[in-house]
């Protein structure tokens, strides 16, 4: 993707672009692309599995979820140091994700996904009752972040940098021999069984990876919000975050970052018109299915490629 | 609490588990032929709902308002699926699940914003009729409320119509030989198109039916979609896909273990059937009974 010269020069441009962000655009909109960064962040490491792995993540933000109130729980019920939050929530995100995926792991397609979301919703389930613990349906709100990362500034750079990291490592990891194992078992499980690969275990550390990143976009979720609630465990969350991905592309690497930036673009310019969003979001859902089912990126390149081959 | 108010508790259970199966079975009827996880399913119960709500509003909260949306509530609904079948997904059958649940996830949207639109925000209630008001005498002290008598009747009758619609009609038999191998259905010579349609709208017509019947018992509110959608699914997923009888088995699984852990742990009755799903996933990954597919 950034082999070319041409896509890297774009690619630094962005990345110069996205650090004086802060210096010329005013608060909300600051505010709001720590948002699209964090949770292009979360709908990558969904495609991770989805677009590279081929497996049905329906319910990816329980992770995210259970992130989150990782985080947050340690802030606000404990005096350890905030570096043990920040950490807590990958950590707490990968060892569910862990749990769920060997649970999950032997069931293929639709069951796969069906499994995953009643476990998911399980766990919702506990975090939406257990009042004394988590807030129950109020969630914890005014969680104290640390005052270097606290300001609408200091938690877009945080959200920035940590962004970039994550990305970085998991562009890394798309790229490994372990990433393009993931992507031949997507093609062809059984072939790539009769080779020698172990399906099962390869499909459980990319869970785990993906469940990693989920806590990691969690985290950044409190660090820019302050608050927590069960909302983010929903199984609808999980669809909307399904759709960045169906929007932007999910076999490009990008695509579901830019997908972020779309739909959370779209609905803060229509949310100022209308309370209709969700009927908006349904038609253009409609729209990008029937026109666009690669998304946008996708599209993007398949254009280019055919513009290659007519040159050629 | 004494026997006879838990016996009662576990009745008035068993007459939400009738109207779990009867939403449960249409979803079932849909993944098992024509393949496609409705998420909007449960959109089509809400409107079934605030149909009920309509219709009987405008007999004056007569009985005969009530009989007229039971029957009027879930027609209206088949209208509405057989419209978007016809106008959207018959084109998109041979996509990939996981398009097929975002177009549905894409509908369920639109409908919930619809219904938003054209009823508003507010609590709705629908009266039980006066016929079915008042409570039946089961045993010496065992009460139970009529309508819950009424909806544990039309459990077992559903489940027969049902059964007689997918065993002795024909369409029921083509939709049956469909979901097992449609390209050679369409070989003989049958308009396959048209046999899916057929069978979405009759599963989405079950849909409006539970919403219409849920009406009396709760308060019609936006988002009662959300919480059904999932539990149906998780019912037709432990009973076996597209198996009618494991829709039954299913929602008398999650019903039970509902209304019984409500009973035992009430702050976490909500937990219970997601664990029992859990539970029989864990041992049956592909449901209790046989599935279509």
């Amino acid at each position: 993707m950034v082999k070319n010269g041409q896509g890297r020069r774009i690619l630094y441009a962005i990345l110069i672009l996205l650090f004086l962000f802060p210096f010329f655009a005013p608060r909300f909109y600051v505010y709001l692309m720590s948002l699209v960064l964090l949770y292009g962040l979360l709908a990558t490491s969904l495609n991770l599995v989805l677009g590279y792995g081929g497996m049905f993540q329906f319910h990816h933000c329980v992770f995210y979820g259970v992130g989150a109130y990782a985080t947050a729980l340690i802030l606000t019920k404990t005096q350890l140091h905030p570096i043990f939050a920040f950490l807590a929530a990958p950590l707490s995100g990968a060892m569910l994700s862990l749990i769920m995926g060997i649970i999950c792991v032997r069931l293929s397609r639709l069951y796969f996904g069906m499994l995953q979301i009643s476990l998911g919703s399980l766990v919702w389930a506990i975090v939406y009752r257990w009042y004394s613990f988590t807030g129950g349906d109020d969630g914890i709100h005014g969680i104290p972040v640390p005052e270097i990362i606290g300001s609408t500034n200091g938690a877009y750079y945080f959200t920035l940098i940590i962004t970039g990291i994550s990305m970085f490592l998991l562009y890394l990891i798309v790229n490994s021999p372990f990433g393009k194992t993931l992507q031949g078992i997507r093609d062809n499980a059984l072939r790539s069984e009769m080779i020698g690969v172990n399906v099962k275990l390869h499909q459980l550390a990319a869970l785990t990876i993906a469940g990693f990143f989920a806590g990691v976009a969690g985290m950044l979720f409190v660090v820019v919000d302050t608050t927590v609630f069960p909302e983010m465990l929903f199984w609808t969350l999980s669809l909307e975050v399904l759709i960045m991905c169906l929007v932007g592309g999910w076999f490009s690497f990008l695509g579901p970052m830019l997908g972020a930036a779309v739909i959370l673009t779209l609905r803060t310019i229509v949310s100022t018109y209308t309370v209709y969003w969700a009927l908006v979001l349904g038609i253009t859902m409609t729209l990008v299915i029937f026109f666009l089912p690669n998304g946008i990126l996708g599209f993007l390149e398949e254009r280019l490629m055919r513009g290659k081959k007519a040159d050629a | 609490m004494d026997l006879y108010g838990f016996l009662s508790q576990v009745l008035v259970g068993l007459s939400r588990t009738v109207i779990l199966f009867i939403v449960s079975s249409g979803l079932s009827l849909i993944l098992g032929v024509l393949r496609i996880p409705n998420v909007a399913h449960g959109s089509l119960y809400m409107i079934g709902a605030f149909a009920a709500y309509s219709i009987t509003k405008f007999f004056g909260g007569t009985d005969i308002g009530f009989w007229a949306a039971l029957l009027g509530a879930p027609l209206f609904v088949a209208l509405i699926s057989f419209i978007a079948e016809r106008a959207v997904f018959q084109f998109l059958y041979e996509r990939e699940h996981i398009m097929l649940l975002l177009l549905t996830f894409g509908f369920s949207l639109i409908f919930g914003d619809l219904v938003k639109l054209v009823w508003g925000g507010e609590y709705k209630t629908v009266a039980v009729p006066k016929v079915l008001q008042g409570y039946v005498l089961l045993f010496k002290h065992l009460h139970l409320p009529l309508y819950n008598a009424f909806l544990l009747v039309l459990g077992p009758i559903m489940a027969f119509l049902l059964w007689l619609f997918v065993n002795k009609t024909k369409i029921g038999k083509i939709s049956r030989a469909a979901a097992v191998d449609r390209e050679m259905v369409g070989a003989v010579g049958i308009n396959v198109s048209w046999v899916f349609g057929i069978t979405f709208v009759v599963g989405c017509f079950l849909a409006g039916l539970g919403g219409m019947l849920v009406a009396p018992t709760i308060s019609v509110t936006l988002g009662m979609d959300h919480t059904l959608i999932m539990e149906s699914f998780l019912i037709v997923i432990i009973g076996g896909l597209g198996n009618i009888w494991g829709a039954l088995l299913g929602a008398l699984i999650f019903g039970l273990a509902q209304s019984l852990g409500i009973l035992m742990w009430p702050k976490f009755g909500i937990v219970f059937p997601y664990a029992a799903v859990v539970l029989v996933l864990t041992f049956k990954p592909r449901g209790l009974l046989k599935s279509t597919w």
